[in-house]
């Protein structure tokens, strides 16, 4: 079992490499003192040790399990997949609750939303976390159709799971306001999930809070795909690409007990990777984790995507087809090949640009600009924004965005002045 | 539980036969299903090797022994971890922790030896005599807060270190992901540890301690089977084990 502590370590490690799933405004390169400037180094390696903001280390940080859907037959290979897991940490006393919203392929556990419900829990908060609509447990537990990426049925999938858990918890604690926050993928389906909530006032949110989200979904993504281009040598390549890094990632593990805290920092370091490369590696992650949803999704509908349509696959099944096929795709051919055609067999008239179009935070701008509750934080060099895609948080947002200078993507989100501001952000002005 | 072990076991049985039977396949046709949107005909160029292959000949049997230990950890496992959180008082199951790190640095002693590496030697060495004194018999890791490097060495990286290959992938019971040289390796290290606990403690805790290790184990591994949700965990984890292992030996 000290093994799979281990193996676990090293997944949490590799996790912090994945994509946790992107100006003008107060923040000058003046008086912002985040010390990595570049902005694939600081979406890989984070927030180095002394910058981050001190927080408790133990925080009541418990695992719960929904039944969302207990007439749903889970086909035999996902068998495990029919309860959804988020995790809470309540105060003993009336307090306000935020929901947290993970980014994509992230959990409830994960990294940065464990960082995040640990400074909101410090700040007074019931924290409830849950993780995207992308990870593989939400697409099998508690996703209407198994098939994720849509911003309104994932707005409505996440809006039916905080029902149930708030009904769980009426009674038990008192809440004094409702707040919502996530980041990437979690920023954007917040947004959409506060505008739903204005319809249908379960909640009626205080504040809301976006985290670098992206603004057109598939632009995004298309950036993401690209990366994994960078691989020297192109994606044939990838193996030995690939075991370069694990080699160079060894040398520095030689000298350090832990993955973990500065471990990735050394690491990067000790490499000294070229920006391409780390392009690369930030490509390859999010390929693994979307590799997992897609397949899941998969299997779920039984669309026929990597899966012969009809073949019944069980639990002892050999996959090592799959996984294979499934790692050379990109997350475009996912939205061109299944997403869209999946979603169009309800949408008849939708084109593919008129989809394409319609994923995305313009779709719902005029909502956004008129919504004095909801803020942004966002980095100037964000590697999941086009350029000039910045220039929208400004635009709609005007006074409640806050741009930095740099960051990355999520990669400043520890760092202290940027987790106190996350935090007075649902404290100011409450009671 | 009742049930789950003659199952497994008989399980293990047939999978072990299913190995190493030369019955000829049966003869029914395979069902014809369509081409996918993409086939591996298509997309995988041939001879390609994904990188996150591991060795795993026996993958139907450890696939299997991945599912009891899961069904382990439900009725079993965690609800003992549970119980010996609520009943025992934090700083009590920290002092039982530290008691029995201080066996592992032990072990990494002997593997230092037998590796031939002096400065591990060294560092577990200090840390074993530190704990074993001012740290009350183990209880307290002084040695940690004093800022003391704490390697850690088990027979299978020293096999791995003069050369042994890691052979097939292996899941073991209760103890989770393994190859069959870090698999057979642990049987030493396991005699060691009882072999000095034998001579140190008194008996009813000797006949104790292999438990308590175990729950304490348990309840310092965060890893949870088949939490992620995704369908490929088992091959995820495999990989992940894998490339740790080997990164342990270099280390």
């Amino acid at each position: 079992m000290t093994n799979s502590n281990i193996s676990q370590r090293l997944l949490v490690g590799l996790c912090l490499l994945l994509l946790a799933s992107a100006a003008s405004a107060r923040v000058t390169v003046e008086n912002y003192g985040f010390p990595i400037q570049d902005r694939y180094v600081a979406t890989v390696v984070g927030t180095p040790e002394g910058y981050e903001a001190v927080l408790p280390k133990d925080i009541p940080f418990k695992k719960r399990w929904l039944n969302v859907f207990p007439d749903r037959k889970l086909p035999d290979l996902i068998w495990y997949g029919q309860e959804m897991i988020y995790s809470e940490a309540l105060q003993d006393h009336p307090a306000p609750l935020i929901f947290l919203i993970a980014g994509t392929g992230a959990a409830h556990n994960g990294a940065k939303n464990f960082n995040m419900a640990r400074a909101f829990y410090k700040a007074g908060f019931h924290v409830v976390s849950l993780s995207s609509p992308t990870y593989p447990n939400f697409v099998s537990s508690a996703s209407s159709t198994g098939v994720v990426g849509d911003a309104q049925r994932d707005a409505a999938d996440l809006y039916r799971v905080m029902e149930m858990i708030w009904k769980k918890l009426d009674g038990d604690i008192e809440v004094t306001s409702f707040n919502l926050t996530g980041y990437s993928l979690g920023a954007f389906n917040s947004a959409y999930v506060a505008k739903l909530d204005d319809e249908r006032k379960s909640f009626n949110f205080r504040k809301v809070l976006l985290i670098n989200p992206p603004v057109s979904l598939y632009n995004s993504i298309s950036l993401l795909d690209r990366m994994t281009q960078n691989i020297p040598g192109g994606a044939d390549n990838f193996n030995e690409f690939f075991d370069k890094l694990v080699k160079a990632f060894s040398k520095v593990y030689k000298d350090e007990d832990e993955i973990g805290g500065d471990f990735l920092y050394q690491a990067y370091k000790a490499m000294d990777l070229k920006d391409e490369e780390l392009a690369a590696l930030i490509g390859v992650s999010f390929r693994i984790s979307s590799a997992s949803l897609v397949f899941t999704s998969d299997v779920m509908t039984d669309y026929g995507y990597v899966k012969p349509k009809g073949l019944v696959l069980d639990r002892y099944a050999d996959l090592t087809v799959y996984n294979q096929v499934v790692s050379r795709l990109g997350f475009t051919d996912y939205y061109h090949d299944f997403f869209y055609p999946f979603y169009k067999a309800d949408n008849p008239n939708i084109t593919r640009d008129q989809f394409i179009a319609s994923e995305s935070l313009t779709e719902i701008a005029d909502y956004l600009r008129n919504s004095p509750k909801i803020t942004v934080m966002h980095n100037q060099n964000d590697i999941i924004l086009e350029p000039g895609e910045i220039d929208f948080f400004n635009d709609v947002f005007g006074d409640r965005a806050t741009i930095y200078p740099y960051g990355g993507h999520c990669g400043n989100m520890n760092y202290r002045d940027n987790v106190a501001l996350m935090v007075s952000t649902f404290t100011r002005g409450a009671n | 539980m009742k049930s789950i072990m003659p199952r497994a076991c008989a399980l293990l049985a047939v999978a072990l036969l299913a190995a190493c039977s030369s019955a000829p396949p049966k003869a029914t046709p395979e069902p014809v299903y369509p081409e996918p949107v993409f086939s591996a005909e298509r997309i995988v160029p041939e001879d390609s090797i994904a990188i996150t292959t591991v060795y795993d000949p026996w993958e139907p049997m450890n696939m299997r022994i991945y599912n009891f230990n899961y069904h382990f950890d439900q009725w079993v496992f965690l609800p003992v971890v549970t119980g010996w959180q609520a009943v025992v008082p934090k700083p009590a199951r920290t002092g039982v922790h530290n008691f029995f790190e201080n066996f592992r640095d032990v072990r990494t002693m002997a593997n230092s030896i037998l590796q031939a590496s002096p400065t591990k030697l060294m560092q577990s060495t200090g840390r074993v005599l530190v704990n074993s004194t001012i740290g009350l018999f183990g209880l307290i890791d002084v040695a940690t807060s004093m800022g003391m490097a704490k390697p850690d060495e088990d027979f299978g990286q020293t096999l791995g270190h003069w050369g042994v290959p890691t052979g097939p992938y292996l899941v073991l019971p209760l103890l989770g992901p393994s190859n069959l040289r870090d698999g057979a390796a642990e049987l030493p290290d396991f005699a060691l540890q009882n072999y000095i606990q034998g001579n140190l403690l008194a008996k009813p805790v000797r006949a104790t301690a292999f438990l308590f290790d175990s729950v304490d184990t348990r309840t310092n591994t965060s890893f949870r089977y088949y939490e992620t949700g995704s369908a490929f965990e088992y091959q995820t984890v495999r990989w992940l084990y894998s490339t740790k292992r080997e990164l342990d030996v270099e280390k």
